[in-house]
């Protein structure tokens, strides 16, 4: 793996960006490997990453269905925050963003982690009272959150329209400075590499068909569209396929998967400083650094793999938009599309081992998966290793609906999530 | 937009005058207290969530306001065809 540093990026362009080589090998599987990661994306990357830098176990494959990054970690809107409810939350979200601090410098690959603010809106009393408690219990996390009054937020953002009059009033803010957006290409390119140069074959275009279990009922293996490949661990992290991949081991989980939607407009030069949200509205948005406006909508009601949502979705979003910040009424949209996330019940991950032995899950993370990218990869990678889970998802277990201790962030967090 | 067709309107209308309202066949415990913590799970959360052929329930509540079943493809978002609550699944 060559080394990227300004030196080397200067020195290739000078010769015109001709020559960069492939920045990891495009692997075939082997017959077996001591551990396989299903699904692709960032957090499955990461979870490969992290089994062999911390955990020395580098006979590892990750299995993707289509190409790296092209599910969820291709199709989010890159909001990274922390200001969750609940203490399990708060220690859960806090460990990735603590993690995606020195990950650029880590995979020696930039992506592109921006510090530029997470700003949520508050337009009624109740959303007032709400976000201030969440302050209060972050804070009392360790947990930077802090309230802005409409002028304070209006300095903060100035395209926000804080006019009284306005069909969605600003009563008040709640900003989590460490909160920002990352290039999520780069998240899962980063891993990519860094797991590759350890060792882990990344294989495209190999669907998992089945999972094979010995009489003992332990995982020995999995077949795929490119033949069966033997392993005793098998980490899912399949986001909206869980189900799908799960029955194939006889379970069947508490998940559904909806299209969630999300659009850009056309590139502007840089007018939006951070990222807003509005949980009542349901609007949030966010300045890429193409230029892009990255809006994120709301997900449909009902169950869908196709990957694709309804119009009157986006255009409630952008009317809330629209109404938010009239500066961008004149704004082009480019492009729209979907991703398919899993839903738990009470809208919090499923983290942790399964019943069946040797197999392991990270899925649930509904529509807020991107921004716990690094800490899922590293608790994945974690429990996987030891065969029982870390402290922090500890309390994300399977057993929670069966025993009821649900952790309650559907509740807490009301929309946008 | 998908266009549903109410049984009980026997109209297609758009989905927007439509509430989900989840998979279909979900029955309520006829004796809740004799139940043990695996069925109140198997109850409450968990859900087929298929990759293909799906049974699920809408309201038509901008139009009839009733409950009715549907059979719609996950993958296409095609329906196969719509069914009065209390028949038989298809």
């Amino acid at each position: 793996m060559t080394h990227h540093s300004a030196f080397s990026l200067f020195a290739k362009a000078l010769g015109g960006h001709q020559d960069w080589p492939e920045q990891w090998p495009d692997a075939a599987p082997k017959p077996a490997y001591d551990a396989i990661i299903v699904g692709g994306g960032g957090h499955g990357l990461g979870a490969a990453y992290y089994l062999a830098k911390k955990y020395g176990i580098t006979n590892v494959a990750v299995l993707e269905k289509g190409w790296i990054g092209g599910g969820n970690t291709g199709r989010n809107t890159t909001i990274i925050r922390s200001n969750y409810l609940y203490d399990e939350s708060a220690h859960l979200y806090d460990h990735a963003v603590k993690l995606w601090d020195g990950l650029s410098q880590e995979l020696n690959y930039n992506v592109m982690y921006s510090k530029r603010g997470v700003m949520m809106l508050a337009h009624n009393v109740h959303d007032v009272q709400s976000l201030q408690r969440h302050i209060n219990a972050n804070r009392l996390n360790g947990v930077d959150n802090e309230w802005l009054t409409p002028q304070q937020a209006k300095d903060y953002c100035p395209p926000l329209n804080i006019s009284p009059d306005a069909r969605h009033p600003v009563l008040g803010a709640a900003l989590q400075r460490r909160g920002g957006t990352a290039r999520h290409d780069s998240v899962a390119w980063g891993y990519a590499r860094a797991a590759a140069a350890l060792g882990v074959d990344i294989i495209q275009n190999c669907a998992v068909t089945a999972i094979r279990r010995g009489a003992d009922g332990a995982v020995e293996g999995v077949e795929t569209t490119r033949g069966p490949i033997a392993t005793k661990r098998i980490g899912v992290s399949a986001a909206g396929n869980t189900s799908v991949v799960m029955q194939m081991a006889g379970l069947d989980f508490p998940l559904e998967s909806y299209p969630l939607q999300a659009l850009v407009s056309e590139p502007v030069k840089p007018t939006f400083p951070c990222v807003v949200m509005s949980n009542t509205v349901h609007a949030y948005m966010s300045q890429s650094d193409k230029g892009e406006l990255v809006i994120g909508a709301g997900t449909d009601q009902y169950v869908s793999y196709s990957q694709r949502g309804a119009l009157h979705i986006i255009e409630h979003t952008l009317a809330a938009i629209c109404e938010i910040f009239p500066i961008y009424r004149r704004m082009r949209m480019l492009r729209t599309w979907g991703g398919i996330v899993d839903v738990t019940p009470d809208r919090s991950p499923i983290l942790g081992k399964t019943p069946v032995k040797g197999l392991y899950v990270n899925c649930g993370w509904g529509t807020g998966g991107f921004k716990a990218t690094p800490g899922a990869g590293d608790l994945l990678a974690y429990t996987m290793a030891k065969d029982e889970p870390h402290p922090i998802n500890a309390p994300f277990n399977l057993d929670r609906f069966r025993n009821g201790r649900l952790i309650d962030e559907a509740a807490a967090a009301a929309v946008a999530h | 937009m998908i266009l549903i067709h109410c049984p009980y309107c026997d109209e297609k209308r758009p989905e927007i005058e439509f509430a989900n309202a989840g998979q279909a066949h979900v029955a309520r415990p006829l004796d809740p207290s004799s139940q043990s913590d695996e069925e109140w799970e198997a109850y409450l959360f968990i859900r087929a969530n298929p990759r293909g052929r799906h049974h699920e329930r809408w309201r038509h509540v901008h139009g009839c306001g009733r409950f009715f079943n549907a059979v719609r493809d996950t993958v296409t978002d095609k329906f196969e065809t719509t069914y009065k609550a209390g028949e038989p699944r298809r």
